[in-house]
C-alpha cells in the first residue's frame, strides 16, 4: 500500500457519506467511514463511476493544472480525438487544433494519428498464429487495471501494445527533437484527456513502465481557454494529421472497425465490460477475436472529464469524420515506417487484491466463516453499513475491517434482546429490597 | 464440527433458466478467487463446472452442484435426474449434440460441453443410467 496513486480522489468536505458511489463501483473499493466515503486504493481502476454518480460532486480527478506547461521551454500538445466532439460542428478540427497553440502550444500532434499507428500494429499482431485470441484492448486503462485486479487470467490476452496517447508522445519527442534539433529534456509533450483513468496511467505506470508523457490536463480544465481562442482565430492552420481513422477511436467501436475483421466485438460502459470478460473467461464467445472494451458508455467521448454530453459528442465527431473521409486521407500510409517500436513497456502483473489471505487454509477458514456471518445478515443490500452489499459487510468482517454490529438491523435485534434481558432482570429485584409497585 | 479443513458449498441448478444458468459456476469462481488460488486453475475449473451446470439445465431439468475445496484441488459434483446419456463415447466427442434447435438458437449446445470438461478437469468421472440420471464430477488441482 501507500504506493498507488490514483487520480481519482474524495473532497471531504463535499462528501456527506451517502451510498450512492459505494453501490456503482465495480471493484467494491469504496467504502463509507465515518460519513466519508473511503476509497480503497488496491481496488481502484479509476474508472470515474464514482465522478460520474456522486450527487455533491465530492469524487474529483487529479489532473495537473494547464500552468505545468510553463516548466518546458517547448510545448506539444496531443489531444484526444474526443476533444473533437466538444466544440459546435461549425469549428474545423483545423480550427480546433490553431485554437490549441494559441492558448499557448508550440506544436500539435493528434493522438488520432498514434491510434492509425497501432491500428496497423495491431493488424499485424492479430495476424500471427501464437497470440492469445480474443485479443483485448490496451486502450482504455480502466479496462486493463480491471483485468489485472479482477480478471487475471486474462492479462495474456491483452494487446501488448502502448496507447495511443504513449506512442503520439513518443513519437511526437523523437521527430522534434529531430527536426527542430532541441534537446528531448527540453520538450514538454501534454496529453488532453477525457478521463481520470489516462492521467493514473501516466503517473503510475504499469509496473516498471515509463512514459513519455509530461503532464496531462483535462479536457473541463482547458475548455474555456480553448473556446475563448477559437474566436481569436485569424489564419487557420493546417494541422490535421488523421485520417478518419483515427478520429474514429473517440467512438467505442471505432478502434475495432480499423482492424479489418468482422470478428470483432466492441463494449462499453464498464459494467457491460464485466459482464463480456465473464464470458471470454467461460470461453463463451465463439468467432470473436479481438475485443475493444471500454470503460465509459459510448467510449472516451463518454469520459468523466468531458464538458458535452456524450450523444451530442458523437453527433458532432461526426461531422469530424465526415469532413475526413471528403478528404480522402489514405488510410494505411504508415504501414512500414512505424514497425515494432511500440511494445508496451512494463509488465501487466496479476494484482490478486480480492484474495482473503496469503496463507490457503487461513484463507479457506476465513471463507467459511463469511459464508456463515453472510447467511445471518438480512440480504438487504443496503449499504446502511458502509460497504456495498451485504456479502462485501461479511467480507469486511472476516477481514478485521468492521464489525457485525455496524449493520443496522443486527445491531437492532442485539438491542431489543438486551432490552428483554434487562426487562427479565427488572422483574428479579432481590427479595429484601423489593417494595412492590403500588 | 466447526470449522474443518474441507470448504463445502451447494447450489442448487435451475431448469430451463438460461438467464441465471451459470450462476453458480461465476459464484465458485468468486469464491477461488478470495481463495487466492492461481488465475489459470480458476479458469480451468470455471470453465469445465460452466459445461457440466449448462448441461445440467438444457438436458436434465436442472440438479445440484456439491462443491469440496481443500488445500490441494477443487472437486465439483453437478448431479441430475435427468435422461442419463446413451452412449457415453458418442456424446464425448466434440460436435456431437441432443440440444433441440431452441436451444442451439441461443448459442448453446454446440457439442464442446462434454470434451470442454475433458479438456479442462484434471479428472473427469460420468456415471450415468438411461432414465435416472447423471453425475458429473470434476477435479481440478491446484498445483
Amino acid at each position: 500500500m501507500g504506493t498507488y496513486f490514483h487520480s481519482v480522489n474524495l473532497d471531504e468536505e463535499k462528501c456527506r457519506g451517502c451510498t450512492n458511489c459505494i453501490k456503482r463501483c465495480p471493484t467494491e473499493a469504496i467504502r463509507v467511514r465515518k460519513s466519508k466515503a473511503r476509497i480503497i486504493n488496491e481496488r481502484c481502476i479509476d474508472c470515474g463511476e464514482c465522478i460520474r454518480v456522486c450527487p455533491y460532486h465530492a469524487k474529483k480527478a487529479i489532473s495537473d493544472p494547464f500552468d505545468i506547461v510553463n516548466t518546458f521551454k517547448y510545448k506539444v500538445v496531443i489531444p484526444a480525438p474526443s476533444l473533437y466532439g466538444q466544440f459546435k460542428a461549425v469549428y474545423s478540427r483545423n480550427h480546433i487544433l490553431t485554437a490549441l497553440k494559441i492558448i499557448g502550444f508550440d506544436e500539435v500532434y493528434e493522438v488520432a494519428k498514434a491510434a492509425e499507428i497501432v491500428s496497423s500494429a495491431t493488424r499485424k499482431l492479430m495476424k500471427k498464429s501464437d497470440v492469445k485470441k480474443p485479443l483485448i484492448s490496451s486502450a482504455c486503462p480502466a479496462v486493463v487495471k480491471l483485468i489485472q485486479v479482477r480478471y487475471p487470467s486474462l492479462i495474456e490476452n491483452i494487446v501488448k501494445l502502448e496507447s495511443p496517447m504513449e506512442v503520439a508522445a513518443k513519437v511526437a519527442k523523437m521527430e522534434i527533437a529531430e527536426s527542430k534539433n532541441i534537446a528531448p529534456e527540453d520538450i514538454g509533450v501534454f496529453f488532453i484527456t477525457p478521463c481520470a483513468a489516462k492521467v493514473t496511467s501516466v503517473k503510475a505506470r504499469y509496473e516498471n513502465g515509463s512514459s513519455f508523457v509530461d503532464g496531462v490536463i483535462s479536457i473541463k480544465d482547458v475548455y474555456l481557454k480553448i473556446l475563448s481562442s477559437l474566436g481569436k482565430v485569424r489564419n487557420i492552420e493546417d494541422l490535421e494529421q488523421a485520417g478518419f481513422e483515427g478520429i474514429r477511436w473517440a467512438n467505442s467501436g471505432g478502434e475495432s472497425l480499423a482492424l479489418e475483421t468482422e470478428k470483432f466485438l466492441a463494449v462499453d460502459g464498464i459494467h457491460n465490460v464485466i459482464t463480456i470478460l465473464e464470458e471470454v473467461e467461460n470461453d463463451r464467445l465463439e468467432d470473436v477475436e479481438f475485443i475493444e472494451a471500454l470503460s465509459c458508455v459510448g467510449g472516451c467521448l463518454g469520459g468523466p472529464l468531458t464538458v458535452e454530453n456524450v450523444y451530442v459528442a458523437k453527433t458532432r465527431l461526426k461531422k469530424h469524420l465526415d469532413a475526413a473521409k471528403a478528404k480522402g486521407s489514405d488510410v494505411h500510409e504508415d504501414e512500414k515506417e512505424y514497425s515494432g517500436d511500440f511494445a508496451l513497456t512494463g509488465n501487466v502483473e496479476c494484482k490478486p487484491v480480492m484474495k482473503l489471505d496469503i496463507d490457503l487454509a487461513k484463507a479457506m477458514k476465513k471463507l467459511e466463516t463469511l459464508e456463515l456471518i453472510n447467511k445471518e445478515l438480512p440480504g438487504l443490500d443496503c449499504g446502511a453499513c458502509g460497504a456495498p452489499s451485504c456479502r462485501a459487510l461479511a467480507e469486511d468482517i472476516v477481514r478485521g475491517n468492521a464489525n457485525e454490529t455496524d449493520c443496522i438491523f443486527k445491531l437492532r435485534e442485539k438491542v431489543r434482546q438486551l432490552a428483554v434481558q434487562m426487562m427479565e432482570l427488572e422483574a428479579k429485584m432481590p427479595p429484601v429490597l423489593d417494595k412492590g409497585i403500588g | 464440527m466447526g470449522l474443518s479443513n474441507v470448504l463445502k458449498l451447494h447450489f442448487d441448478i435451475p431448469a430451463n433458466d438460461f438467464v441465471s444458468a451459470g450462476e453458480a459456476s461465476s459464484s465458485v469462481k468468486k469464491t477461488l478467487s478470495q481463495l487466492g488460488i492461481a488465475p489459470q486453475v480458476i479458469k480451468k475449473s470455471a470453465i469445465a463446472m460452466y459445461e457440466a451446470e449448462i448441461n445440467a439445465v438444457i438436458h436434465a431439468n436442472g440438479g445440484t452442484a456439491d462443491i469440496e475445496i481443500d488445500q490441494d484441488k477443487v472437486i465439483i459434483k453437478i448431479q441430475d435426474e435427468g435422461p442419463g446419456i446413451p452412449d457415453l463415447d458418442l456424446a464425448m466427442q466434440e460436435g456431437f449434440s441432443t440440444a433441440p434447435d431452441t436451444v442451439r438458437q441461443m448459442g448453446f449446445g454446440a457439442g464442446m460441453g462434454l470434451p470442454n470438461m475433458k479438456r479442462y478437469a484434471d479428472e473427469l468421472k460420468i456415471n450415468t443410467e438411461v432414465g435416472r440420471g447423471t453425475t458429473v464430477i470434476i477435479r481440478v488441482n491446484f498445483a
